[in-house]
Formats: structure tokens, sequence, C-alpha cells
């Protein structure tokens, strides 16, 4: 780890996570304690079921823990109301799907501006943006075409520029390149890796593809909702 | 500001499924628009009407007066003093005399009212000027509709008789001088008009009259005694009580026009609420809130309204042109449905028709597009996110 990586942007501290199964309960995560430092480009690795979407959400904002403590950019997203954690969302993580997510009725430039939109960016500024985002997946030809008339791999691509164009501190990947094929992942990770390295944008994949498990320097490999292997590949 | 935007962005995207919608709303826009401004309008030419013919800016009756009970005409005048006389002289009060009386025309008999007024007046549209005239036999006008009942022309005589204030029958020959058109039927059904003098002297009541009109305006006018004063208001209360009960019938019209654009709007947007769910999960992840969410579809099913008002402008306002200036013609009068309304109707579309129009329609699309939007509130964003249906 670098110095800059030592920061811990993403901490979590004793988590579980449960949801209600009938009239049981099911352990999703069981005492999982991990920190993540600024510009990292990990994953959690494992089978389906093993928890990886669910600490990922965890993170993200989007769900909250059962127990324990998640604290991302040193906040408590725990104790955060709705509009904090919102907030949080909308200034500092970006999101990538497996199945990309775009707005259907948006062209590829609207779905790009729309974190700047919901960042109250002014018009100059946000098409400087989208456009530089554009530029780096490449898909500047694609600006007015609408997401239904792209291939696989030009709508992750549209996703990333979405998820990069305000410049989060932080990337939630899940699943990332399970809808590509090989070529197109390749390329997608290559570009992922270089917006990592070049922006220093944290990034943190859920994944049980090889082609992703073989970009990244972190592998947490999860297993039945625990922490199997914490594993740093030295490049 | 950026619900607005993003709702602006959605509608507009979702190209023909916005657009059907934003034409049967505005369909009901311009109908309902169209049907008030038309019930406007026959109100105003209604009043117009009523008060240019009949009643002026308001009528003294005499206390026994019942324009509804003909048997009170015969005890229901009294002479004019000399203040009504005055007042009368200087065309600020126009006397008409009434009584009952009977026509043969071609060997028929027919039940009449006999109106006397004075010739020279100016106050109502009666053409009275034509009663001032030298023929041999009383000169009358009648309305059209009374004409084609009677079957009378100008030029005809007819026989009328008449009881005198002793009771005693008595006959005459009237001569038609002239037939008016109106759109009041109330003074046209069943009477002739004659001269004032004329009926005064054939009933024996000198200087007497039945109802007293006054002149159209905001002067102050004294009491008389043994006369009630009829406010313009109270004498128009009839085709109010009219127009109300054809408001109120097409209201239940437009009600339904209402309803079923509304329904499009609410079957869109529960149809979104399901569809959409992904983008609804997507908007959480991007950093809205629930609430900024069901905001953001409560403004996009608001917004129909607004592009339909504008969709409706666009071909709502030459018609709504066309029709003020060049009126609407039913092909039927006031006379044949026994209402005062003219042949051609004339809508009156006022800002304040417009404008209420739109407030109530896009407050209700708005409503019933926050409905469904509210299931949003209750949605898992994670499971919203992979599109899974809650």
């Amino acid at each position: 780890m670098t110095n800059n990586e030592n920061q811990a942007i993403i901490a979590l501290e004793h988590v579980v996570k449960r949801f209600p199964s009938g009239k049981t309960w099911f352990t999703a995560l069981k005492d999982i304690n991990l920190t993540l430092g600024r510009g990292e480009f990990a994953g959690l690795v494992g089978p389906s079921g093993s928890g990886k979407t669910t600490l990922l959400n965890l993170v993200g904002s989007l769900d909250s823990a059962s127990e324990g403590r998640v604290d991302v950019l040193g906040m408590d997203v725990g104790k955060m109301n709705a509009k904090k954690s919102a907030t949080l969302r909308k200034k500092h993580l970006g999101f990538i799907f497996q199945t990309y997510n775009l707005m259907p009725v948006y062209t590829v430039y609207e779905n790009v501006e729309f974190p700047l939109l919901l960042l109250k960016e002014k018009a100059g500024k946000r098409r400087k943006a989208v456009m530089e985002a554009l530029e780096w997946l490449g898909i500047e030809s694609k600006a007015k075409s609408k997401p239904a008339r792209l291939s696989g791999g030009e709508c992750q691509r549209v996703a990333i520029a979405r998820a990069m164009v305000k410049k989060p501190e932080i990337v939630l990947a899940d699943e990332p390149t399970a809808n590509l094929d090989a070529e197109n992942s390749h390329h997608i990770l290559q570009t992922m890796e270089q917006l990592n390295r070049e922006l220093g944008t944290t990034f943190l994949f859920a994944t049980h593809d090889e082609k992703v498990i073989k970009y990244l320097k972190r592998k947490i490999r999860l297993f039945d909702g625990k922490v199997a292997a914490d594993e740093i590949i030295q490049s | 500001m950026t619900a607005i935007k993003l709702a602006y962005r959605n509608l507009i995207g979702a190209g023909l499924r916005t657009w059907l919608n934003v034409i049967v709303l505005s369909f009901s826009f311009v109908m309902i628009i169209w049907m008030k401004g038309m019930l406007d309008g026959w109100d105003r030419q209604a009043r117009i009407d009523s008060i240019e013919w009949e009643t002026g800016g308001g009528q003294y009756w005499h206390e026994n007066y019942d324009p509804y009970d003909p048997f009170t005409f015969e005890d229901s005048h009294a002479p004019l003093t000399p203040e009504q006389e005055n007042l009368w002289q200087k065309g600020k009060l126009v006397p008409v005399l009434i009584t009952r009386g009977t026509i043969y025309p071609g060997g028929r008999m027919q039940n009449i009212v006999i109106k006397g007024i004075d010739v020279n007046q100016k106050l109502l549209s009666i053409p009275t000027a034509r009663l001032d005239t030298s023929v041999y036999g009383i000169p009358a006008v009648v309305g059209s509709n009374m004409a084609q009942n009677s079957r009378l022309k100008k030029g005809d005589r007819v026989v009328v008789r008449w009881r005198d204030a002793n009771g005693t029958f008595d006959a005459d020959e009237v001569v038609i001088t002239g037939i008016f058109n109106t759109t009041v039927p109330s003074i046209d059904a069943g009477q002739i008009w004659i001269p004032l003098k004329d009926l005064q002297r054939m009933t024996l009541l000198e200087n007497e009259a039945t109802l007293l009109v006054r002149d159209n305006t905001e002067a102050p006018m004294p009491a008389f005694a043994g006369w009630k004063f009829m406010e313009q208001d109270e004498l128009l209360k009839d085709i109010e009580t009219i127009i109300k009960s054809k408001t109120a019938g097409t209201s239940v019209f437009y009600m339904i026009l209402l309803l079923l654009a509304l329904l499009v709007i609410f079957d869109t947007q529960v149809l979104s609420v399901f569809r959409r769910q992904k983008e609804i999960g997507t908007y959480v992840a991007m950093g809205m809130t629930k609430k900024e969410v069901v905001t953001l579809f409560t403004v996009e099913g608001g917004m129909h309204a607004v592009l339909a008002v504008v969709v409706g402008a666009v071909y709502g306002i030459p018609l709504f042109i066309q029709q003020s200036t060049q009126g609407i013609s039913f092909g039927l009068s006031g006379q044949d449905i026994g209402i005062t309304m003219a042949e051609t109707l004339y809508p009156l579309y006022s800002m304040e028709l417009v404008i209420s129009t739109i407030f109530i329609i896009v407050v209700a699309t708005t409503f019933v597009s926050f409905i469904p939007a509210r299931k949003i509130s209750g949605m898992n964003p994670t499971e919203a996110i992979k599109g899974k249906i809650q």
C-alpha cells in the first residue's frame, strides 16, 4: 500500500447483516472486519450467495447493517438519515451495475450528465465534464445515441462514464463484466484500472469473474458471509 | 427545479407514450373550456337580451301583479303618480299595462296577453315605433314566435276581444304593423303589443299601468307606495336557474371527460412505477432520496397537464377565437325551446375560466400521479436496482 492508500476510506467493524427468511432470519454477513485505503483497486470475490453484493450495498449506504459499524469517508453510514446517506452517494460514490442500469429514455450524453444534474452543477461545467468522461471511455461519438442502440460493452462504458463523471472518491462495481464478452471485459477493466491510477479513485468490485479477479490488486475472499481471505497482490 | 428538469427530460424521452397521454388530456382541457365558454356566452347573451328587451334596469310591479297568474291582471294596475309621469317623460321609466284578451286569427280562438306600451319609448328594444302609425284599427306588433303560431303576418287584421275595468267584454280589430325577432320568449309567446294609450282607452284605465320598467343605470330611484321594486337580478333569476341546471348537467359530461383523462394518467403512472423499478433503484443509488424520486414521478405526471396546456393551446386558441367571433349556430333558437337563447351563440372564454380550468386539471393530474408514486417510498432500493418486482 502507498501512503495514500493507508488512509482508511472504508472501514467495517463487526458487521452483521441479517435478512428475514420466512419465520426465521438468514445471516448474509457474519462479523465482517475490513478496511480499505484511498486509491485501492480491490474486489470482493466469492461464489454466489457469499455476501458480496450485500457488503457492497452496505458500503454504498443503500442498506444498513444489522449489527456493527460501517464507516465510509469517516462517516458512520448506519447513523445517517436518508437525506445524509443520499448526499453521500450523490457526492462521493459512483455505482456500476451488472445490467448497466442506464436510463432508457435518455441519450448517452444525458445519462452521463445525470449525476451532475443532481449535484446542481452549472451547464458549462456539466458539458465539459461529460465530454471529458465520454472521451476517457472512447464513446464520444455515441453521445446522442440512446442505450437501446448500443452494444453491451458500450453500455457498460456509458455506465462507467456516469459513475466517474463527478470524480467520486469511491466506485462500487457489482459484477461489472458479467454481461460482457472477454474482449469487452478486458477493455473495460483496463479503463477502470487507468482511471484508478490517474484519478486515484478507490474501486471496490463484487465479482466472481476470473477476468476481473486477474486485474485486482487486492482480493477479499468471502465465503458463507465471512472474510475467508484478504490478499494483496504485489505488482 | 432539478425535478422539473428531469421530469421534462423523462417525458420527452418517453416519446409517443407521453404524447398520447398529453393529447387525451389536452382534449379534455379544450372540451371543458369550450363547453363552459359556451354556457358563459349563453349566460351573457341571455342576460343582455333580457335586459334590453324586457327587464331594463329593474321593474316596479303593482303590488298585486303576478306574471305567472293572469287572473291577477284585472286587479294589478294603478294610476301613475305625477312623479312617475315625470320620470316617464324623462325616459327613465316605461309604463306597461297588461290585460288578458282573446284573438281570432283565421277563425280560431287564441287566448293572449295584451300589453300596452308607450310608442315613443327607447328603453326597451321592442320596436314600438312601428305602433306609431296611422291605420284603421289598433296597431300591434308581435314577436316572430307569436306570428308563426298564430299564422299572422305584417298587415294582417285580427279581431281582439278583452274586458274593460268594469268587466264588460269589448272587441275591435288590430292591425299587425310589425313583427320582431327576439331571443326572449317571455315577451313574444302568446302576447301582442299595442300602444299604451289605446289599451288604457280600451280598458277604461286612463293613465294606469301594471308595471314600470326602469332604465338600466345605477341612478337612484324613489320607492312608490303600492308598487314593489323588482331588482334586475331577481328578474333574471329564472335565466340563471336554467343556465345553472344546464351547467350542472354539462359538468357531469366534463367530469366524465376529465376522469377518463385522469385514468389514463393514473394508469401510466402505475405502469411507470411497476416498469421503472430498476430506474427508481438507480435514482436512489445516484443520490436521490426516495422522497425526491416520489416528487420526480409526481412532477412527471403533473407535467402531462402542463404539456397538455401547451398542446391544447395550439389547436384550442384558434378554435376559441374563431368561435367567439363567428359564433356557433345550433339551428334552433330559444323560441323553439322556450328559453332565452339566440340562434347563434357567442361563447365567452374569460381568463378566469381558462385559468381555473387549467388549475383544476393540473392539480387533479398531479394528485392522481402522486397516488401510485407513493409506492416508491416503500421500495427497497437494493431490490429495485436489480429490477426485482416489489
